[in-house]
């Protein structure tokens, strides 16, 4: 991750995403597919057992791209970020 | 900041239908690709404002479910038939819009003749193909889009073309086909691939709105849990594996340069139908109107519903046929329903009619007024379904017994052997006929001759045929 930051300079936050956790079935798709690299997998377990994935915190873009990866349907949220936030 | 993407309403917000107690997530696996393909339907179908005319048709498989997810009408197929339940909504509610979602086992192996001429029509519908080379809900069988090589519970050495042939490209297959207008394999290995995959659905839909025909998106989707791989290592497969043998691309797309098709109306012109087979016209037979009645009839035989039964060869479905072209002549509504084994001769037949002064609601005869029984096993089978106070008919030269019931009444006609006194045989079912009338009234013997010509089709038949009705008809009353 860090080699990989170094290579492509982060780029400006400019949303957030919000992760149902329950929903989550830590497929990883997202995880493999964000842009970013700002997603994790939680070390705790939901109610399913699996671990979910969860936002770094920093870094997201809100390009949409984990939503379209996940396949639950609601399980992701993005968030973008107006002036003034 | 606002919401750029979340749930869409194309969804329910809680899937009340599943059951179990997690009714807010999909039961699909992990890393399956029908998630995905879900999300790219449901969101098309809630920004184009279409949810209250979308029908989805589901097919059998893991998505045989997807009606506890979609928040639009939904009908669920019998495994391959999708295609064909899609027509007849689509040719019945024109201003439908109807998903035809099918996975390979479904499409490509028992549905194949469905998909091939829905297409070969090319029905105004979108369908939705999810490849994914193996049968899932069931355990991991080979599919027909099974990799040659590849493993699965029921070719654990690996598919053998040899043994079970090469895999079944459908996308090509369809393309082979003149009418379909937009055909496209997409894969769910990675976000370009995913967005590529999104675009194509919502193509395919749009099309279909605009009216424009047959579209088919063949998804090549995930399973990780039919592959025993893990989610993001089974993306990978599909890029690896499946992409080199389904190729990925638009095969097709003929959308923007063909105009809206409308289907065209089938006038039904009744006037001359007759002539064409070989009936006198509506008026000549008496049967323009349904208004006749049965008041000459005494009450218990009004409307009554009958089953003639024997075996194949004695005449007994062209009996039902002849009770229900005289009501039909004489302007009843009838309703006759055959059912007879694959033999043309020696297997068992019956018949179901329904004579009626009403709108008959189903052709089914289960409370039976009138049974006829031209041998020993359909009186002991059907004599049971008799109402009490019902009627058996008997051919006493063919049953040497008598029904078990007291509750009934019992007419025995030796008709195959009056009818062998008339010199043939076969008129047995005609003698039988003539019984029938001459008790319960329900025709005239002139009714009954005047209508032989119209079921009867050799026609130097017909006078030994109006002396069977007339000695069966008379052979009651002299009983009596």
């Amino acid at each position: 991750m860090a080699t990989q930051a170094a290579k492509k300079p982060a780029r400006k936050t400019r949303g957030f995403i919000k992760i149902r956790e329950e929903e989550c079935k830590g497929c990883g798709c997202c995880i493999e597919d964000c842009p970013q690299k700002v997603l994790e997998f939680s070390p705790n377990l939901n109610r399913m057992g699996y671990h979910p994935c969860v936002y770094k915190g920093d870094g997201c873009i809100a390009c949409g791209i984990c939503f379209y990866a996940c396949p639950e349907p609601g399980a992701i949220t993005v968030y973008q970020l107006e002036e003034g936030d | 900041m606002k919401v750029k993407f979340q749930k869409t309403k194309g969804f329910y917000d809680v899937y009340e239908r599943k059951p179990g107690v997690n009714k807010d997530i999909i039961h699909y696996c992990p890393g399956c690709g029908h998630g995905n393909a879900h999300k790219f339907i449901a969101e098309t179908i809630a920004d184009l404002g279409i949810q209250d005319r979308t029908v989805f048709v589901s097919p059998v498989g893991c998505s045989v479910f997807a009606y506890y997810y979609f928040d639009m009408g939904n009908v669920q197929a019998a495994h391959g038939r999708a295609p064909a339940v899609a027509t007849g909504i689509k040719r019945t509610h024109p201003d439908s819009v109807v998903i035809v979602y099918q996975g390979d086992g479904d499409l490509a192996a028992i549905g194949t003749a469905e998909i091939v001429h829905a297409a070969n029509r090319g029905e105004n519908m979108t369908v939705i193909f999810i490849n994914n080379a193996i049968y899932g809900m069931t355990g991991g069988q080979m599919a027909p889009t099974t990799l040659v090589g590849q493993r699965t519970t029921t070719t654990p050495y690996g598919r053998k073309p040899e043994n079970e042939g090469f895999p079944v490209r459908v996308a090509e297959l369809i393309d082979a086909i003149q009418a379909p207008i937009y055909i496209e394999r997409v894969s769910l290995h990675d976000s370009k691939h995913v967005t590529k995959a999104r675009r194509a659905v919502r193509k395919a839909i749009t099309y279909q709105l605009e009216g424009k025909g047959f579209s088919l998106v063949e998804i090549l989707s995930a399973c990780p849990t039919g592959w025993g791989l893990l989610p993001v290592e089974a993306r990978k497969w599909i890029h690896e594996a499946m992409e080199p043998n389904f190729p990925l691309g638009l095969k097709r797309d003929e959308g923007p340069n063909i105009e809206a098709r409308e289907l065209q109306p089938c006038n039904h012109v009744f006037e001359g139908v007759h002539g064409l087979i070989d009936l006198p016209a509506p008026e000549e037979r008496g049967a323009a109107t349904m208004q006749a009645t049965m008041e000459h009839v005494e009450e218990a035989w009004r409307n009554p519903a009958i089953k003639v039964a024997g075996f194949g060869g004695q005449g007994v479905l062209l009996l039902g046929l002849g009770l229900a072209n005289t009501g039909m002549q004489v302007g009843h509504h009838v309703s006759w329903l055959p059912s007879y084994g694959p033999e043309m001769r020696g297997g068992t037949a019956n018949c179901g009619v329904h004579i009626s002064t009403d709108l008959i609601g189903s052709p089914v005869v289960a409370d039976t007024d009138i049974l006829v029984a031209f041998n020993r096993p359909s009186l002991e089978k059907f004599e049971a379904a008799v109402r009490p106070g019902g009627v058996v008919f008997c051919d006493t030269s063919l049953v040497d017994v008598k029904p078990t019931r007291d509750d009934i009444v019992v007419v025995g006609v030796p008709a195959t052997k009056l009818a062998d006194e008339l010199g043939n045989t076969k008129a047995a079912n005609m003698v039988m006929f003539g019984a029938i009338i001459g008790r319960t009234k329900l025709f005239t013997v002139d009714e009954v001759c005047a209508s032989l010509d119209g079921f009867i089709k050799k026609k130097k038949l017909i006078p030994v045929n109006e002396q069977a009705v007339k000695r069966g008809a008379e052979y009651v009353l002299e009983m009596s």
